[in-house]
């Protein structure tokens, strides 16, 4: 083995190493969420997988947009038939080990050479959306500092990536046409032929090392983007698949049932029944986490609500056709999501600083969503209508509103009325029950 | 409408030994509040036009607990949803019809977790089925070539995934039905849902109803119709805010129907 196989070698089974720690890390973190069966109906969530993640239905709502993102993902799925090449040709020090599929290869590397270009386009295009056009709602409040960052970071990365792509192969069909050893003149570079008289008036080592320059950045780029992506929201490329899968199946506005509470109500109910046995505290991180009503912190919300924070990429669509927003106020879904992930972050951190216990750092989900972001929120489920990974912000709104009223009791003196009304009268007015059918007499 | 209108309840079927088509489930709104009682007067004019063997629980009827349950106040709804499946289930119900989406939702997919399992449909479904039937015959009326456009309720719309049926009403009327900018699946709330309609709406720079009172009436409409009470309430509101309720009127499906067929 030569020395470059052998750094090679190390290097991919580091950043494998390392990927797979940053894994466990996150499924770790989403463990951490309460349990909840979403394995029912198995055909139809693989029915929704094909559709909303490989298919992308609900990016294409948005035609431009969608477009765009469908030829940075069709390019980025087809042109990682390249890198499985690039890791052969790395380990075993071959050249173009593709090359005796003739025809074929031309083909595939033509395509991904106009795969590449249609990225490189599309990831100009969304830098120019965010910076030149500054869209509304990459410049919420949310979006300020590292998000914004964040998207800047992966679209330069793509840019850079996409553009070693195509001068290693111009610098490579340059050293093939002068029949350096070693280099082949197998595939079609429709792009790449282009920028070939950039090198042309090099000197064969200088040109070498150019090739070996370009190759070594894509590779080792690759593979730190491989391993920045369980750090940022670019995560989704993975995880939107499991996310759209574990999708919620029942109608959006159905709020799922606390049997813990019917067994409570059912006691009051009939003082023949007994109330329930409290459930016994939940271990976790190597703490206790009580049974609650509604969450208070990332402990109490389902994993699949965790799963959710770490699949957003925060491309906002729930926060600009969320009614609340876009008359001005605090509520934005996107943050809701994003403040999940933020927080359910910091207890991984918190977990991981104290040896696997989670301390106690006097924070809560509470400290990054206020009370009147979620008394803001309609239900309208405009939010899980749009987001394309099907991602459900309603959820955590709802279960968070649960803890508020079950456990602080802190409400909105309006509907503290409102209660009194429903449990007194049964409406949430102040009508009494004999007067229900006052309206068939008027 | 000042008549006194006869209107049977489940206790008075259930003295007599018969079994009604269907339970009509008023709603608090529909109880109450005196624009969702005109509502609900419209759609008894449907019900015994079509000579539908109905009755309502009257007293019996309480609050389906949907504005707690989405105020976060489980114990509540579950009290209210508890007592109502008792008394359903006592009566032995099997279909209800009702013109409010929310208790449309919670009764349809809620009340099955805690014991109670119906075929509940929303009022513009049934009117729908009995036009299809021939049960009630429609002519456009006064509606005829009138703009009509219709605002989806969340949770009949988005919620539930019913776009079709208000519409497939509304094209009874020969109207022309136009869309709003934002509508089916994209329609925008009217800002009532989630516990809204009881509480003040948090600070911000804008009404919702406003925001979505102003899209409909840049449809140019004569009539806004609406299929929820709540809904009724924040578009009356929003075409007020405009000054335009001279000119547009805020109707509900069933009264719109109502008013066409001379029910």
């Amino acid at each position: 083995m030569s020395v470059s196989s052998i750094l090679f070698l190390i290097l991919v089974a580091a950043a494998a190493a390392l990927f797979a720690r940053n894994l466990r890390r996150v499924i770790r973190n989403i463990a951490l969420g309460r349990d909840e069966q979403r394995n029912d109906r198995p055909a139809e969530r693989w029915g929704i997988m094909a559709r909303v993640a490989l298919g992308q239905s609900k990016m294409v709502v948005r035609p431009v947009a969608g477009f765009m993102h469908i030829l940075i993902y069709i390019g980025f799925v087809i042109i990682n038939i390249e890198v499985l090449e690039i890791v052969i040709d790395g380990l075993f020090g071959t050249h173009r080990i593709g090359a005796f599929m003739g025809p074929l290869y031309d083909v595939l590397i033509g395509s991904f050479e106009i795969l590449a270009v249609g990225v490189l386009l599309a990831c100009v295009v969304f830098i120019a959306r965010r910076a030149v056009l500054q869209l509304p709602r990459f410049h919420k409040p949310e979006m300020k500092g590292w998000p914004t960052k964040d998207a800047m970071i992966i679209l330069v990365t793509e840019i850079a990536l996409m553009g070693a792509f195509l001068k290693m192969n111009a610098a490579d069909q340059v050293l093939a046409q002068r029949g350096v050893e070693h280099y082949t003149t197998a595939g079609a570079y429709p792009v790449s032929s282009l920028l070939q008289p950039f090198f042309a008036s090099m000197g064969t080592g200088t040109v070498l090392a150019f090739e070996r320059f370009f190759w070594w950045f894509h590779i080792i780029g690759i593979l730190a983007f491989l391993n920045y992506l369980p750090y940022s929201k670019h995560f989704h490329i993975i995880l939107a698949f499991p996310n759209t899968w574990y999708s919620k199946l029942q109608p959006r506005t159905e709020m799922a049932n606390m049997p813990r509470i019917t067994g409570e109500v059912m006691s009051m109910m009939a003082p023949s029944v007994a109330p329930p046995e409290p459930a016994p505290a939940r271990q976790v991180a190597g703490i206790e986490v009580p049974e609650r009503f509604g969450a208070k912190d990332v402990f109490d919300l389902s994993w699949k609500s965790l799963m959710d924070a770490y699949s957003c990429t925060e491309c906002g669509r729930c926060t600009s056709e969320c009614p609340a927003n876009l008359t001005g106020k605090l509520l934005s879904p996107r943050k809701v999501v994003m403040d999940t992930r933020d927080r359910l972050e910091e207890v991984g951190r918190n977990i991981d600083a104290n040896g696997g216990t989670f301390k106690d750092d006097g924070k809560s989900l509470h400290s990054y969503i206020s009370d009147e972001e979620l008394w803001a929120c309609t239900t309208c489920n405009a939010c899980t209508q749009v987001c394309p990974v099907n991602i459900d912000p309603v959820h955590v709104i709802m279960e968070m509103r649960r803890y508020l009223v079950m456990e602080e009791s802190r409400t909105r003196p309006a509907l503290t009325g409102m209660f009194n009304n429903v449990e007194n009268n049964g409406a949430p007015w102040a009508f009494g029950q004999d007067k229900r059918m006052e309206w068939a007499k008027e | 409408m000042s008549t006194n209108l006869p209107v049977p309840t489940m206790a008075e079927f259930a003295a007599t030994g018969e079994v009604p088509e269907v339970l009509f489930w008023v709603g608090c709104a529909g109880s109450f509040d005196d624009r969702a009682r005109k509502i609900t007067k419209a759609f008894v004019r449907i019900l015994n036009a079509a000579r539908v063997k109905y009755a309502v629980l009257g007293q019996e009827e309480t609050c389906s607990g949907d504005p707690a349950r989405r105020a976060g106040n489980e114990f509540l709804f579950q009290m209210q949803a508890l007592q109502n499946v008792t008394v359903l289930n006592g009566y032995g119900v099997k279909r209800i019809v009702t013109a409010c989406p929310h208790c449309f939702n919670t009764l349809k997919n809620e009340y099955p977790a805690l014991g109670g399992t119906y075929e509940v449909l929303h009022h513009t479904q049934f009117i729908n089925a009995l036009l299809k039937e021939g049960r009630i015959k429609v002519e456009g009326g006064d509606f005829k070539g009138k703009r009509i456009t219709f605002h989806d309720p969340c949770y009949l719309g988005r919620g539930n995934n019913e776009y079709e049926a208000p519409r497939e009403v509304l094209l009874k009327l020969d109207a022309a039905l136009v869309e709003m900018k934002r509508s089916k699946q994209n329609g925008l709330c009217c800002g009532a849902g989630g516990a809204q309609m009881f509480k003040e709406a948090e600070p911000g720079k804008r009404e919702v109803n406003h925001e979505r009172g102003e899209e409909a009436l840049a449809t140019a409409p004569q009539v806004i119709a609406a299929g929820c009470p709540f809904c009724n309430t924040m578009l009356t509101d929003g075409v007020k805010h405009f000054n335009k309720e001279g000119e547009v009127k805020v109707l509900d499906v069933a009264e719109l129907i109502a008013e066409a067929g001379d029910l």
